[in-house]
C-alpha cells in the first residue's frame, strides 16, 4: 500500500479523517461545554453554602471542594462510568431488568466533568461574591427586595462580571479534562484520534493533529472570554 | 458499605503509591530545571530566547495532558527506526520513562511561568543594594535574586506539584500500575466502584495532604523574617536585682 502524505491522511478527500476528526472535535466541545455548565449549577449552589450556609452546610461544602480538587480527575469519572451503571443497573433489577445497564457515556462525561468542575467554579464565584460591595446589598434590601430578586438584579450580574477571568480557566481546565472522558469510550477528539491512529498505523500524525486543534479550540476561546471580560467591564471605570 | 472490602482494597492500593510518588518526584524534579531555564530564556530579553519559550508554553499549557502522553509514548512509535538508530528507542519504549518525559515537559511549562512570576517579584532596589555593595552575575542571583523568588514562587509551587501528583493518575492509561491503575483494575475486576473510589481518594487526599504540610513548613522555614520574634523571657539574674 502506498503511503499516504499527511495532508491526505487528515484532509477530506476519500481516505481522510478530516470530518470524522471535525465531528470528534465538535463532540468534545459539545461535552465540555455541557460539563461547564453542570459545574456552573454545582458550583453556583456549593459557593452559596459556603457563604451563606449554616455550620453543617458549611464545612459539606469545604470538604466537597477539598474533596474534588485533591484526588485526580480520572478517580472521578471512572466512579462515575463504572458505579453509574452499576447503580442503573441496581435501578434496573427492582423493575425486573437484568444484566448491564450502560450509561450514555456522553451523559457520564458531563457529569463526572461537572462535579469536577463545580469545585473549582464554587471557590470562582465565593471569591468574585467577596468583591461585590456590601453597600450595595444593603441597598438593595432597603429598598425592599426579597432574595431572590436581589439574587437576579444585584448579585449575579455583578459576580459573573468579576468571575469571568476565574472561569475562563476553569474552561480551559474543563477542556482539557474532556479528554479523559474518552476512557469511557466517547467518540471525542482523543478517541477519535486513537481510532484513527489504530487503523492507519499513523499514531503521531494524528495525535498532532488532536493537539493542534485542541490549541485552536483553547485560543479561540481565550479570545472570546477576553472579549466577554471587556464587555462586562465596559461600565467600569479603571485605576490608572 | 463492606469495611473488611475496603481494608483489603486499601492494603492492594497503598501497593501503587511508591510508583505514584516516584513518578512525582521525578517530573517535578526534572520539570524545574526545564522550567528554570524556560524562564531564563523567556527573562533574558533576546527575542530568539524568548519566543521559543513563549511557544513551548502556549503549547503545553493549552493541549491536555492525555495528548501528550499519547504524543510520546504511541505517537513516536512511528518513528521506530530512527529512535532505534539513534539509541533513544530504549528509553521510548517504556512506558514509565514516556510517563516521566511527558509529565516533565507538562510541569515544566506550568512552573515556568511559576518561576517567572517570582524571579520578577524581586523588588528591583534590593538587587540595586547588592550591586552597590559590588555584587554582580552569579553570586547577585544566588545569594538575593534566588532566595527572594524562591520565597514568592513557593506557594504556587506547591500546589503544582500537588496537580503533579494527580497527574501522575493518567500513567495508569499507558499501563502503568500506579494508585489509579490498581483502582481501575480493582473496579473492574470487582465492580464495587463506590468503595475502591473511597480508598483510592482517601491515598490521595493523604498523599497531597502530607505534601501541603511540608511545603508550609518551608515556607516558614524560609521566612523567618515574617515569623513573630520569639518572646524574650526577661531573665532575673541574682546579681542585678
Amino acid at each position: 500500500m502506498q503511503q499516504l502524505s499527511y495532508f491526505e491522511l487528515v484532509g477530506f478527500g476519500p481516505n481522510g479523517w478530516g470530518w470524522a476528526l471535525l465531528t470528534a472535535a465538535g463532540m468534545t466541545i459539545a461535552v465540555a461545554i455541557c460539563g461547564f455548565l453542570a459545574g456552573s449549577v454545582v458550583g453556583t449552589l456549593v459557593a452559596w453554602g459556603k457563604i451563606g450556609g449554616n455550620l453543617v452546610i458549611r464545612s459539606l461544602a469545604d470538604g466537597y471542594t477539598t474533596v474534588l480538587r485533591g484526588i485526580p480527575d480520572l478517580l472521578v469519572i471512572y466512579l462515575f462510568y463504572f458505579g453509574g451503571s452499576a447503580a442503573l443497573g441496581a435501578i434496573g433489577s427492582l423493575f425486573g431488568a437484568d444484566g448491564f445497564i450502560g450509561v450514555p457515556a456522553f451523559v457520564t462525561g458531563a457529569l463526572a466533568i461537572g462535579i469536577i468542575s463545580g469545585a473549582y467554579q464554587a471557590e470562582v464565584f465565593r471569591g468574585a461574591y467577596q468583591v461585590v460591595s456590601r453597600g450595595e446589598i444593603e441597598a438593595a434590601r432597603s429598598v425592599g427586595m426579597h432574595r431572590w430578586l436581589m439574587f437576579r438584579r444585584i448579585i449575579a450580574p455583578q459576580v459573573l462580571r468579576y468571575a469571568i477571568p476565574g472561569l475562563g480557566n476553569t474552561w480551559q481546565l474543563v477542556l482539557k479534562e474532556s479528554a479523559l472522558i474518552s476512557v469511557t469510550g466517547l467518540v471525542e477528539l482523543l478517541r477519535q484520534s486513537h481510532i484513527a491512529a489504530g487503523s492507519t498505523r499513523r499514531p503521531f500524525d494524528f495525535y498532532l493533529t488532536a493537539a493542534v486543534l485542541y490549541l485552536l479550540i483553547t485560543w479561540v476561546s481565550t479570545y472570546l472570554f477576553q472579549r466577554a471580560e471587556t464587555h462586562s467591564m465596559r461600565g467600569m471605570r479603571r485605576a490608572s | 458499605m463492606d469495611f473488611a472490602f475496603m481494608r483489603d482494597a486499601f492494603l492492594t492500593l497503598i501497593g501503587g503509591v511508591p510508583l505514584t510518588l516516584n513518578l512525582a518526584f521525578m517530573a517535578v524534579g526534572l520539570g524545574a530545571i526545564l522550567a528554570m531555564l524556560l524562564a531564563l530564556m523567556r527573562m533574558s530579553g533576546l527575542k530568539v530566547l524568548d519566543w521559543p519559550a513563549q511557544a513551548y508554553v502556549f503549547v503545553f499549557r493549552g493541549t491536555p495532558l492525555l495528548v501528550q502522553i499519547f504524543l510520546i509514548y504511541y505517537g513516536l512509535g512511528q518513528f521506530r527506526p530512527t529512535l532505534q538508530e539513534w539509541g533513544l528507542w530504549v528509553f521510548f519504549r517504556e512506558p514509565y520513562w514516556c510517563a516521566v518525559f511527558a509529565l516533565t515537559l507538562n510541569t515544566a511549562a506550568y512552573a515556568s511561568e511559576i518561576i517567572r512570576g517570582g524571579l520578577q517579584s524581586v523588588p528591583y532596589n534590593q538587587v540595586e543594594a547588592a550591586r552597590a555593595c559590588g555584587m554582580s552575575g552569579i553570586l547577585l542571583f544566588r545569594r538575593v535574586i534566588f532566595p527572594i523568588a524562591v520565597r514568592q514562587a513557593l506557594p504556587a509551587y506547591g500546589s503544582e506539584i500537588i496537580l503533579m501528583v494527580k497527574a501522575t493518575s493518567l500513567a495508569s492509561i499507558i499501563t502503568m500500575m500506579e494508585v489509579t491503575g490498581l483502582a481501575a483494575k480493582l473496579i473492574s475486576q470487582t465492580f464495587r466502584a463506590v468503595e475502591v473510589f473511597i480508598v483510592a481518594g482517601l491515598i490521595y487526599l493523604i498523599l497531597n495532604f502530607i505534601i501541603t504540610r511540608i511545603i508550609m513548613a518551608i515556607e516558614w522555614w524560609l521566612s523567618p523574617h515574617l515569623r513573630r520574634p520569639p518572646a524574650v523571657e526577661p531573665r532575673l539574674e541574682a546579681a542585678h536585682v
